[in-house]
């Protein structure tokens, strides 16, 4: 037997990273695996169990992998506006705000969130494979301290999450609070399509709010789950459905690009593949027959031309069946389309779909 | 985690059991922890030739599709045809109804050369 993650074979990495609750991590029995240069917990007992565990009670994540950065200053909100693709003007106090970090070529260097913690002064949270690259990126146009190293990050998510933690903060909102002990920024923000919090503390006390919540009845859950909740969601990852290669609105991220905002880094090879019309998208399908699971490069097919490939797929926890997103030719990309999905020699029935898969319960 | 006394392992995690001169296969208790949640199985068709050595089936789990490798040379004689409908049977009973396939060996001597259950344990440091 030999595992595959995708259609790739597993990196094997020397010097991978360890965030401070990786001992925590291996006393639970985790299963750990390299991601984004991390040594992180893919699963603690199943994936499925964890995936369900969130949809249904509430988990608990370690994030610590992700970049912490802080801008700050007088310039901070007009420079920060002249990187990121969202306004950031409509940022309020306290608010939290989804953007891309695009190039000159409008390729996703990254996908962050930026939370507004002062009329001049922002927080920043980015993909932990990204930190070094949006660094440099940043340094070179603006003053930024990097936080990555200091702060650790859980996420608590799930339908039981706000009883369990019995704070108060509004929907992608943020603000500090004292959660069993521990100084901790709130935002009620997360990546499973799911009620919850993320919550970044000192590196130091990652250990005791981990063990805290734990003793209050949240299920640890690993990368494994939160690929599959994000997917569920349609909730991109960068480096798989969005890259350099891509642009924000091939992967239909129009709504988090102020293209009517002054000017931005990206704005103008934005605004000429809105003039010229997209020739791909990155669309949602879902398989209609018993099939293997979709893998990222497996090639979708319309009849028998080739319009793309999958970026990021799994069977759905939720949806008991195989699901998926690419970028395929953009007439190939309405809900309802029926596709192809090739499988090793064989070729599977699937439909275009509309986004999101999961719809949380109210 | 289990591994059967009346049973010969493969360095890759496959099993084999002997009856007569056909070797059942599936994959070991620990194959099965590591990939947790399996979802699909693409075992080989009877009449399929298999070579030891060789990837012949596809066992896939939420995150990872995993290739098998046939213990043994030979003809396919079937398949777990239970599994397209309970793949999960390959995580609750690895050794038994859990099965992937049977082979018709070419060469029955090819098992003496596979791990016994004390070598198997030692390879994966138990």
């Amino acid at each position: 037997m030999r595992m595959y993650y995708g259609a790739v074979v597993m990196p094997v990495s020397e010097s991978l990273k360890r965030t401070p609750l990786y001992s925590a991590h291996v006393a639970l029995g985790a299963k750990m695996v390299p991601f984004g240069g991390w040594e992180m917990p893919v699963y603690y007992s199943s994936i499925m169990e964890e995936h369900h565990a969130v949809r249904q009670r509430v988990g608990l994540f370690d994030i610590s992998h992700m970049g912490e950065f802080i801008i700050s200053g007088p310039q901070a909100e007009l420079k920060l506006n002249q990187l990121l693709t969202n306004d950031i003007r409509r940022c309020a106090l306290g608010q939290a705000q989804y953007s891309l970090l695009c190039n000159d070529d409008s390729g996703i260097i990254d996908d962050l969130i930026v939370y507004r913690l002062n009329a001049d002064k922002f927080l920043l949270v980015v993909n932990a494979s990204n930190i070094a690259g949006d660094l440099a990126w940043f340094r070179a146009r603006l003053d930024v301290e990097d936080h990555s190293g200091a702060t650790a990050a859980l996420a608590l998510q799930g339908p039981d999450a706000a009883q369990l933690l019995g704070i108060r903060i509004p929907h992608f909102h943020i603000g500090s609070f004292n959660v069993f002990g521990v100084e901790c920024r709130a935002a009620r923000t997360g990546y499973t399509g799911e009620d919850g919090f993320e919550l970044l503390c000192h590196a130091g006390d990652a250990a005791r709010l981990w063990t805290e919540l734990l003793a209050r009845g949240a299920q640890p859950c690993g990368l494994g789950a939160r690929d599959t909740l994000r997917m569920e969601m349609c909730y991109p990852l960068h480096g798989q459905d969005i890259t350099t290669a891509t642009t924000p609105l091939e992967a239909g991220l129009g709504r988090f690009v102020a293209l009517d905002k002054p000017d931005f880094i990206g704005r103008a090879a934005l605004l000429a593949q809105q003039a010229r019309g997209l020739t791909r998208k990155l669309a949602a399908f879902k398989m209609i027959e018993k099939a293997p699971p979709p893998r990222p490069h497996y090639p979708l097919f319309a009849g028998n031309r080739r319009i793309g490939e999958v970026t990021s797929g799994a069977p759905s926890p939720s949806l008991g069946i195989g699901i998926g997103m690419g970028y395929v030719e953009a007439d190939a990309a309405a809900p309802g389309t029926p596709i192809g999905v090739q499988i090793r020699d064989r070729m599977f029935a699937a439909v275009i779909e509309t986004k999101p898969f999961w719809k949380k319960k109210k | 985690m289990s591994i059967p006394n009346n049973l010969r392992y493969t360095k890759t995690h496959e099993w084999v059991r002997v009856e007569g001169n056909t070797a059942v296969v599936g994959i070991t208790d620990h194959a099965q922890q590591e990939l947790t949640d399996i979802v699909y199985v693409e075992p080989p068709h009877a009449g399929d030739n298999v070579e030891a050595g060789h990837q012949c089936a596809v066992v896939e789990s939420v995150k990872a599709a995993s290739d098998i490798y046939a213990p043994v040379s030979g003809e396919v004689i079937a398949a777990n045809t239970e599994l397209a409908s309970s793949p999960e049977l390959v995580n609750q009973d690895a050794y038994g109804h859990g099965w992937l396939f049977k082979v018709k060996m070419s060469d029955p001597p090819q098992v003496d050369e596979l791990l016994t259950p004390d070598e198997y344990a030692n390879h994966i440091g138990e």
